[in-house]
């Protein structure tokens, strides 16, 4: 094979290869992304049964229950709105009512979240970032103080 | 005082860092031998004064000195001697004080090795080094002063967050920092060779070996890290694609490219410019973690609380260290004298093949963590990117890589056989195949991935395997001892580490053949879970240290048989009123069965989700085996330091060892 030849071989298998990760990339981009909204936003979003989502916010005082086959049932809130979460597994360390959650699962009602996922907070100081900025949006984040 | 000490020996340091900087590239332009070797002795002293800041610190910790806000805010006396110890890097400040008495250790380390160097190329890296640990010098000193005091000082600390107070946070921070860190060694050499102009087999030489190190301790850091957040989170997971975790997996993947494009440079003195690209890649990546992972951009276990100037500071490190040195790159690399090309049958070209999904994947990976944070930028829409999009871009790209591993290790360098080659790997082939057939028809109707991940791995551990047979054997079984030790010890270490890859992945297969069961357990209640049945035995309570736990003791039987017993709890914390879950996990041949349970409840039923993950182990097993792969070629003559000229060739070796004695 020619100089010119093993050069075009090399720069035809680099193409190739990045070709295929990029048609990768936006293949797995089109049915892979999940959205984060607060409650609020999926009101006012309207949206319809069946898509995957991520919803943060804090857990309502007073609504878990939890039942026999390890079902827990809750609300998330921001303040303004609420949607049911319903999840089936052992919950957070963290989990308790009034603090920070984010449930991802998706919609089987409107309002009515079937979460596979529900992320609490590491630690007292930390509470999930976009869990912060929704409560802030809400202008309930004091800046500082222990949620 | 000592706590001053540490304070002031951490400004000598940043002052020394700035003196390594200056003077030896000062030097290498002036030719001045003189100048030049200041480089090293601050290098050295560097490290020292580094070593007296850290050790102040551990001692602050050690005897819970609660008048340094450090100590006050994470630890408590109670906490166990390990704990306080490790206590020390599970906070923000006192985790950069340990880069940086790593990066200055790779410095002491190039320093004290790098005397075979061609003069101005020492000089040249030491300056870049110094360059680096003055500015996380700084950044320590004037955003993250570990030593800042506290008045009055409390009589108890604040505790370390319990979800750290694992052993797994003595032995995970540090070999990771000693993989990012390592590659900052490797950045510098391509700095200096950029600077200079010329790169040639020497250089690999010369950088390999760091890039070597660097690798073996990123790939135990990133395994261990994999194992804890396994264990500790109690959700059986072992690698959640979260954006820190991709943090270091990009500089693994990318330093992973490295070695091996390297070994191009070192043979054939073909792809430098890309191999310097790669040793430029592969720190930045480090970089970039670093900035993911301290700024508090993202959400993560791994984000202490955040301060923005910090993430400020530490994006200005990261923008100054990858623009100038990808400008440099750019300035300097098109001068550089081209290596000849090579036939694509090749090893060279199996290797290029190799890096080219390997930085294929490595950019998905990259464009997955980075575009939701790009896209808040822009849109202000909050997206999430999971585990369904890196399995379908950077995973399919690594198992391609995994597939072409067998063949491009049996190729010869220059001119390759692909059919002979094919033939050698018959018996790995065939075997593959096998085990792919058999899962098929065996779990009829179970996963697809499994079992071809499964053919896979079986196909990557039989090549390896199948080339150390064809090179021992090539002269019979008389001589076969002798071939073996004639054998490059750097052969070795690539069959070990690509061996290793293969037991990952079937580790990985494994995972496809599991069970989970979720059940509200109560005393004396069996629940199947695989081949096993996991009985409730007892639920008590135990006090430890500083927690109190609520243990429920579990047996595990196969057939009636007893097997293990395991005790997962619920760890209750009392200084931070936190709790965390004990998974309780049996290790079963080489298969786990894992338990993690929800607090009691007032009747004495236990909520329990319960795992059977087959070959779990072997995922981190492999990784083990890599490393030692790594470490085996570091060991070759070949690639000591310093080596004068090149030892003989490796089929000359071989020959040699192969004569008669």
């Amino acid at each position: 094979m020619t100089r010119k030849g093993r050069r075009l071989a090399l720069i035809a298998a680099a193409l190739g290869v990045a070709a295929i990760a990029l048609g990768l990339a936006l293949y797995a981009l089109t049915d892979n992304i999940v959205f984060f909204l607060s409650p609020s936003e999926v009101v006012a979003k309207n949206i319809q049964p069946g898509a995957r989502l991520r919803i943060g916010g804090l857990v309502l005082p007073g609504s878990v229950t939890r039942s026999a086959d390890e079902t827990i049932d809750f609300a998330i809130t921001d303040g303004k709105n609420q949607i049911e979460v319903s999840y089936r597994g052992l919950t957070p360390d963290l989990f308790r009512e009034g603090q920070g959650v984010v449930a991802e699962g998706a919609l089987d009602a409107p309002g009515r979240l079937r979460a596979d996922t529900i992320l609490a907070k590491h630690d007292e100081r930390y509470m999930p970032r976009e869990v912060v900025e929704e409560l802030k949006k809400e202008g309930r984040w004091q800046e500082g103080a222990k949620p | 005082m000592t706590v001053e000490i540490g304070h002031f020996a951490l400004i000598l340091a940043l002052t020394l860092a700035l003196v390594q900087t200056v003077v030896p590239f000062v030097g290498a332009r002036r030719g001045d031998p003189a100048l030049m070797g200041v480089g090293a002795a601050a290098a050295m002293a560097q490290f020292v004064f580094v070593a007296v800041a850290f050790a102040a610190l551990a001692r602050a910790h050690l005897t819970s000195d609660f008048s340094v806000v450090n100590v006050a805010e994470n630890s408590h006396s109670a906490l166990p001697a390990i704990y306080k110890f490790s206590g020390v890097w599970g906070n923000h400040e006192g985790s950069m004080l340990l880069w940086v008495l790593i990066l200055s250790a790779f410095g002491a380390l190039a320093a004290a090795f790098g005397r075979g160097l061609p003069a101005r190329l020492g000089a040249d890296a030491l300056a870049a080094q110094g360059l680096i640990g003055a500015a996380f010098l700084a950044f320590i000193l004037f955003t993250s002063n570990p030593f800042e005091r506290l008045w009055p000082a409390p009589f108890e600390g604040g505790d370390l967050n319990p979800v750290l107070q694992d052993p797994g946070l003595a032995i995970h921070p540090p070999l990771l920092y000693l993989g990012y860190v390592g590659f900052s060694i490797v950045f510098s050499f391509a700095a200096a060779a950029l600077i200079e102009g010329r790169v040639d087999a020497a250089w690999a030489r010369f950088a390999r070996p760091f890039a070597l190190v660097a690798w073996c301790f990123l790939t135990l850091g990133v395994a261990m890290g994999s194992y804890w957040a396994y264990y500790t989170l109690g959700w059986g997971g072992f690698w959640f694609w979260d954006p820190v975790e991709n943090a270091s997996l990009m500089p693994w993947l990318a330093g992973t490219a490295f070695i091996h494009s390297a070994a191009v440079t070192e043979k054939r003195d073909a792809l430098k410019v890309w191999t310097i690209f790669l040793a430029i890649v592969a720190f930045s990546f480090s970089l970039i973690g670093a900035f993911l992972v301290r700024s508090g951009v993202l959400t993560s276990v791994h984000a202490f609380a955040s301060d923005p100037r910090r993430g400020v500071f530490i994006l200005a490190i990261l923008a100054f260290f990858i623009a100038g040195s990808l400008a440099l790159f750019a300035w300097r690399a098109p001068p550089l004298k081209q290596g000849g090309l090579f036939a694509p049958i090749s090893r060279e070209g199996a290797l290029a093949l190799n890096n080219l999904l390997l930085t294929s994947a490595c950019a998905t990976v990259l464009f997955g963590t980075l575009y939701p944070l790009a896209l808040e930028q822009i849109s202000g829409e909050k997206i999430t990117v999971g585990a369904p999009f890196f399995n379908a871009t950077a995973g399919l790209l690594m198992l391609a890589a995994c597939f072409f591993t067998p063949f491009g290790f049996s190729l010869a360098w220059k001119r390759g056989d692909l059919l002979g080659v094919a033939q050698r790997l018959a018996a790995a082939i065939a075997g593959g195949f096998v085990v792919l057939v058999a899962l098929i028809a065996v779990f009829r109707g179970g996963p697809v991935l499994a079992p071809i991940a499964a053919g896979l791995a079986a196909f990557v551990m039989l090549g390896a395997l199948s080339e150390v047979v064809a090179r021992v054997w090539r002269r019979g079984v008389s001589f076969a001892a002798a071939r073996a030790r004639g054998l490059p010890l750097s052969f070795w270490g690539g069959a070990a580490a690509h061996f290793g890859v293969g037991v990952t992945l079937l580790g990985l297969a494994g995972v496809g053949f599991g069970a989970e069961t979720i059940a509200t357990m109560k005393v004396g209640e069996a629940q199947k879970v695989g081949p096993y049945t996991v009985v409730l035995e007892t639920v008590g309570a135990r006090n430890g240290p500083n927690y109190r736990d609520a243990v429920a003791a579990m047996t595990i039987r196969s057939g009636g048989e007893f097997v293990a017993a395991i005790e997962p709890a619920r760890r209750q914390f009392s200084a931070r009123e936190t709790t965390t879950t004990q998974a309780g996990i049996a290790t079963l041949d080489f298969g786990q069965v894992y338990v993690s349970i929800g607090d009691p409840a007032a009747d004495g039923a236990v909520p329990a989700r319960l795992y059977w993950k087959p070959l779990a182990t072997l995922i981190w097993l492999g990784a083990c085996v890599m490393a030692l792969g790594g470490l085996l070629s570091l060991a070759d003559r070949r690639l000591r330091f310093g080596a004068p000229a090149r030892a003989k060739a490796p089929a000359a070796a071989a020959g040699a060892g192969a004569r008669p004695q």
